[in-house]
């Protein structure tokens, strides 16, 4: 593999919540551990259910949020503490894309003056030259400059969307996170902006991660994926073959839960109990109160990320001793 | 499963005949007619503002006053559009329930999760005291709360966005419904807690013999639970089919492209075939088939002519000018709609 362009090592990162208006609050520890490495022009996807702590990871990875045990390394160096000169350089080399692009953009200014808008604070450019750069960002995401005088209400989600990501490329970054990119999407729609964000990480030679809680999209977009569970990484490796044989049982039981239109698959595992709740982490493994192969030691014990397979890492004691494949048959 | 041939279908449970919404005369649902017979399961498919939600709260009046309603709707044989309120009252929560996206806002933050399914079962079974208690007690087990006694004298806050919805289908199984509509009811839930609700419902129809509508966005959710399909598309249904022949061999280019359009979970990765531009604004409908504007096979005529759903094989519709007209060669009969 070639140097990462960003690598995380051991990245943890913990709250104070309190859970009622008199009670102490507690700590939670959103992300646990963390390692993730992204080569250049490379996306990982990032897959979990809420709370898993994937959006955080993805902050940390930007250097919006400062872990408090590891670190982030971008392009070999140590990624700066933020607000300063350093940080502001190296934000227009990481941007992030929303899941809510309403919500990323400033209701009272038209979308180009938006997109110019990274342009301007980071002095990229002539003046003169910047909005003719707006007019090509506008037309690399599929809008025309008539929609750049456009106000963000006037446009339809997906338009939306298309401005933001344009705006993210305007200072020409080497990565992108996207945080649920096209959940609030329509199905036709999400077609057409992750086929844009396909092309355009291709066209443009980005390193992208891609965190979703939609596994379709997350395979379509990703050479690798790493799935999270209560704030660490359970397992991780190629996408095709993550998705086509499960190691870990979380994981399998998130593909199983991916319905396939086309008929009733039905080997859909339904697992046992609540959403996992960073507040009150089970001991030893913390997924083994849902699991459905779990065994005593996975409530004392927990387990590491360890190579099962080319390619592949998941953090699960009964793959550990056993195949994979045995793993799944008693599943 | 009954109800596959809808010409032979005499008695259905509901059946909606060409219902219209305008808000402030803007269409919304522009002549809609979909059956459910007993026991069965229909999804109903489509994006955002295609009026799958407004077919279902225009049909059990639950829509706001500024709504204009026209066509008919029938829960075996009743009248309900217009129908006085003692006949919506028993009908909604009795013979059809319904439940929602967000099961948090549906329910009362300051009432006990008891009080609430109390509520109900007081409203259409009748029953009070030990017995109302009793019976919200093996409601909440049977969907599957655990430790039913003790929670019921818990609040909504204090569940899971699951469990809210959990309770949310115990309070509509109060009544004892014959039909529950469930609109989008896993779509803010995590995958693995979908499923758990895909399947509860699943064994609560199987117990019950309960009918369901799924109203969802998501293809997938629909194909797994649903015996049959309707495809809804800018206020109309565009095609409607047994739930694999759907998936199989859709016929509406709309469907298809939906088809298209979701990445596949397995297999050789392809490039996502997406549906080109954007539904069309409601307040300046195309003149003929709405989805001429986006659709790839469009001829001359699909500008001009709505297209009307007609019977295309045994529990198939299709409202689509080249697949009903032999590629709009005779256009005229399809116009007399």
């Amino acid at each position: 593999m070639t140097a990462p362009l960003v690598y995380a090592e051991g990245l943890t990162r913990t709250y104070a919540m309190r859970r009622g208006l008199f009670s102490r609050p507690v700590a939670v520890r959103a992300v646990d551990g963390v390692t993730l490495a992204i080569a250049p022009g490379e996306t990982l996807g990032l897959v979990g259910e809420s709370g898993s702590g994937k959006s955080t990871a993805g902050r940390m990875l930007l250097g919006l949020e400062t872990p408090d045990r590891g670190f982030v390394r971008f392009d070999g160096r140590p990624m700066p503490p933020p607000g300063g000169a350093p940080w502001r350089a190296l934000r227009a080399r990481a941007q992030m894309v929303f899941q809510d692009p309403l919500g990323a953009l400033d209701r009272r200014l038209p979308i180009a003056t938006q997109v110019r808008e990274p342009l301007d604070i980071h002095g990229i450019g002539d003046p003169a030259l910047r909005g003719g750069r707006v007019r090509e960002l506008l037309g690399a995401v599929g809008l025309s400059a008539d929609h750049g005088r456009r106000y963000p209400f006037e446009l339809s989600g997906g338009q939306r969307q298309r401005a933001v990501i344009a705006r993210a490329l305007a200072t020409r970054p080497d990565l992108l996170v996207c945080d649920e990119p096209v959940s609030a999407l329509d199905v036709s729609i999400q077609a057409q902006v992750v086929n844009l964000l396909i092309d355009l990480q291709a066209g443009l030679g980005l390193a992208m991660l891609f965190i979703s809680h939609d596994l379709r999209v997350v395979r379509q977009i990703s050479r690798r994926v790493a799935v999270m569970y209560l704030g660490r990484i359970v397992e991780e490796g190629e996408a095709d073959d993550l998705f086509a044989a499960p190691g870990h049982p979380y994981t399998e039981a998130l593909v199983s839960a991916s319905p396939a239109p086309g008929g009733r698959a039905g080997r859909r595992i339904v697992l046992k109990g609540d959403p996992p709740n960073p507040a009150a982490r089970p001991s030893g493994c913390a997924f083994h109160p849902r699991c459905p192969v779990a065994e005593i030691r996975c409530r004392v014990e927990v387990p590491v990320l360890r190579p099962a397979g080319p390619g592949r890492q998941v953090a699960c004691h009964r793959v550990a001793e056993s195949p994979v494949a045995d793993l799944r048959g008693a599943a | 499963m009954s109800g596959l041939d809808l010409a032979r279908d005499a008695a259905p449970l509901v059946a909606i005949r060409d219902l219209a919404v305008r808000f402030n005369g803007v269409p919304a649902l522009r002549g809609v007619d979909l059956h459910v017979a007993r026991g069965e399961a229909v999804g109903l498919v489509g994006e955002s503002g295609s009026g799958k939600s407004v077919t279902w709260l225009a049909a059990l009046g639950l829509l706001p006053g500024s709504a204009a309603i026209s066509g008919s709707v029938t829960l075996e044989g009743t009248q309900l559009l217009g129908a006085p309120a003692e006949i919506l009252d028993r009908t909604r929560g009795g013979r059809v329930a319904m439940i929602f996206q967000d099961p948090a806002s549906a329910l009362n933050p300051v009432l006990t999760i008891g009080r609430q399914i109390g509520e109900a079962l007081a409203l259409h079974r009748g029953l009070s005291g030990r017995e109302n208690a009793a019976e919200a007690r093996r409601l909440l087990e049977l969907v599957g709360i655990p430790d039913a006694g003790r929670r019921l004298s818990a609040y909504p806050h204090e569940f899971s966005g699951g469990q809210n919805q959990r309770v949310m289908i115990a309070m509509a199984l109060a009544g004892g419904p014959d039909l529950l509509v469930a609109d989008e009811p896993t779509t803010a839930l995590d995958a693995t807690i979908q499923s758990q609700i895909l399947n509860l419902i699943g064994e609560i129809r199987r117990e019950t013999g309960m009918a369901l509508v799924l109203i969802s966005h998501d293809l997938g959710v629909v194909a797994e639970t649903c015996d049959r399909i309707a495809v809804m598309y800018a206020g109309r249904i565009v095609e409607e089919a047994p739930a694999d022949q759907l998936f199989l061999a859709p016929r509406h280019p709309y469907t298809r492209g939906l088809i298209g359009a979701l990445p596949p979970i397995e297999g050789a990765r392809r490039r996502l075939v997406a549906i080109p531009g954007t539904v069309p604004d409601p307040r300046a409908m195309p003149p003929g088939c709405a989805f001429a504007p986006r659709c790839t096979q469009a001829h001359a005529a699909c500008d001009r002519i709505a297209p009307a759903l007609e019977i295309i094989g045994p529990g198939r519709r299709v409202a689509c000018l080249a697949e009903t007209a032999g590629r709009g060669s005779a256009p005229t009969e399809v116009a007399a709609e």
